[in-house]
């Protein structure tokens, strides 16, 4: 089963149903490696529970997943060697500081130098001012990013990042969006999941659209562009929307 | 093999140091805890003792084991408190999703219950000291009561993790306990139980909390310890047992 070729993320007719709901139909996809892999989908349409079943924190019902070439249900030990998760909800540890945050995943990654590891993430994140405050006092776009931290410390070869910009102000949004950017650079293959078709735009190599447990389109976005023609041009004047306002000032402010 | 039993230990000892940072860094957690049974213990010695016929002069001495399965009940909650906030911030999503250990997480949280409740304990003991409690008991009847208090409160840990890991909301993670906490008062803790009405009496003393605290009392005393030890193991043992199934049950569930 496992070659040197292996897909990072490989998935066949997946299915998942809680009790009587059937929340994913048979999804197939692929994401090839070093790449950001973004999946579309409203809320309820099933994106969670396939970011669940890839890190092997709940198990399929049918078809099949697998992480290198690791199948998630048989193997989870093997598909966790490789992985890390950004869940919905920044799993970061509140009583602690950042610091002690990241050091303590880096002892449970194992690692021979758990403080310098902290070090390093700790200016590459852009939270050295913060490392030794309680994550308590932390605002929602330091959270996650230190969050994200979090997960790529032992340099896992594949991340999952489940909206990630779910709940951010816009100035905290682009700061994860770089965070994320920088990472791809890396050579980390991701795969995150979006309600924001702007953020897939901004950050995905491929964008897959999970619809009703189904994907209903895959491609880049100049494909699925294509898919989806515009057939007639209007002439509208656009208006600013309010968070380009709200970062014009911000910019404007910053500037001065 | 070999290497997934150091890991093991590895990351036992990084949830021990985790969570024992959060009772260092929340000290009131320690005070609410034995601020209750101190309470108490000076409202039974003080105000109600005089007019309790126990059979021995020194009531605080009495009054002791109750007091501190009292606390080790209170003192549990903040067990059930601490997995609920794990499962909801999905500290524990990200812990299963790395190669570690499954239950290091669990273990990690019993283990710091162990380590606060015993400082409840000690704070308890010195309270009592000073209010007149006194034991001619050697080393090793203190730590045969060390060790049962230790089983109690890893019998309750266990229990408590059930509902950390199965509660839908915080106040639920922690209200299991109360009654747990109320258990003393209808035992032989208080009073004896020769003095309850018979369905009362029955009750009291056919649960664990009478034949735990008869067995401490009589090995700080220096005396004859007769079946209770047993029965009192026996019920720490079996509560053991059946909450850590139900415990790894639900825990497997959350995931």
């Amino acid at each position: 089963m496992q070659t040197a070729q292996a897909m990072p993320i490989q998935v066949r007719g997946l299915h998942k149903s809680y009790k009587q709901l059937q929340v994913l139909k048979g999804v197939d996809l692929e994401v090839e490696k070093g790449s950001i892999f973004a999946l579309l989908g409203s809320n309820g349409a099933g994106k969670t529970t396939l970011v669940k079943i890839l890190t092997t924190l709940l198990k399929p019902d049918g078809g099949t997943a697998a992480i290198n070439g690791f199948d998630v249900a048989s193997s989870p030990d093997h598909v966790r060697q490789a992985i890390s998760l950004t869940g919905q909800f920044a799993a970061v540890d509140e009583i602690l500081t950042g610091r002690e945050n990241l050091i303590m995943i880096a002892k449970l990654r194992y690692l021979k130098n758990p403080r310098q590891v902290a070090e390093e993430m700790l200016q590459r994140f852009g939270l050295s001012d913060a490392a030794d405050r309680r994550v308590s006092t932390y605002s929602g776009g330091m959270r996650r990013r230190l969050d994200i931290a979090l997960s790529i410390v032992g340099k896992p070869q594949i991340l999952f990042l489940d909206e990630p910009t779910t709940g951010l102000d816009p100035e905290a949004r682009i700061e994860v969006w770089k965070v994320v950017k920088q990472l791809a650079d890396t050579g980390m293959t991701v795969l995150l999941t979006t309600q924001y078709l702007e953020e897939a735009e901004q950050l995905a190599d491929r964008i897959a659209i999970l619809h009703e447990g189904r994907i209903i389109a895959n491609g880049t976005l100049s494909e699925l562009k294509k898919r989806f023609p515009t057939s007639k041009v209007e002439y509208i004047e656009k208006q600013p929307t309010l968070e380009e306002i709200f970062l014009a000032i911000i910019g404007k402010k910053e500037a001065e | 093999m070999e290497t997934t039993k150091k890991h093991f230990f590895i990351d036992i000892s990084v949830m021990l140091g985790r969570s024992m940072r959060h009772i260092s860094r929340s000290m009131d957690t320690i005070i609410t805890v034995t601020i209750m049974p101190i309470a108490m213990m000076l409202l039974f010695v003080y105000v109600l003792g005089g007019a309790i016929q126990t059979g021995t002069n020194n009531y605080v001495n009495y009054l002791l084991p109750g007091i501190l399965l009292m606390a080790i009940a209170s003192g549990i909650s903040y067990t059930a408190f601490r997995l609920f906030t794990d499962v909801q911030r999905g500290i524990f999503e990200r812990f299963n999703t790395m190669p570690i250990s499954r239950s290091a997480l669990l273990w990690g949280h019993v283990l710091t219950s162990l380590v606060s409740n015993a400082i409840s304990v000690v704070v308890i003991l010195l309270v009592a000291l000073i209010m007149g409690f006194r034991s001619s008991a050697g080393i090793l009847p203190w730590l045969a009561v060390a060790g049962i208090l230790a089983l109690f409160t890893l019998a309750l840990t266990w229990v408590a993790a059930i509902a950390g890991l199965s509660a839908k909301t915080v106040d639920g993670a922690s209200a299991f306990s109360y009654p747990l906490i109320f258990l003393p008062f209808i035992s032989s803790a208080f009073v004896p139980t020769a003095s309850m009405p018979t369905v009362v009496r029955v009750f009291a003393e056919n649960q664990p909390v009478t034949s735990i605290v008869e067995s401490i009392r009589a090995l700080l005393s220096g005396q004859p310890l007769h079946n209770d030890i047993w029965i009192a193991l026996a019920w720490c043992l079996g509560i053991v047992v059946v909450a850590y199934f139900f415990a790894m049950r639900a825990h497997q569930r959350r995931v």
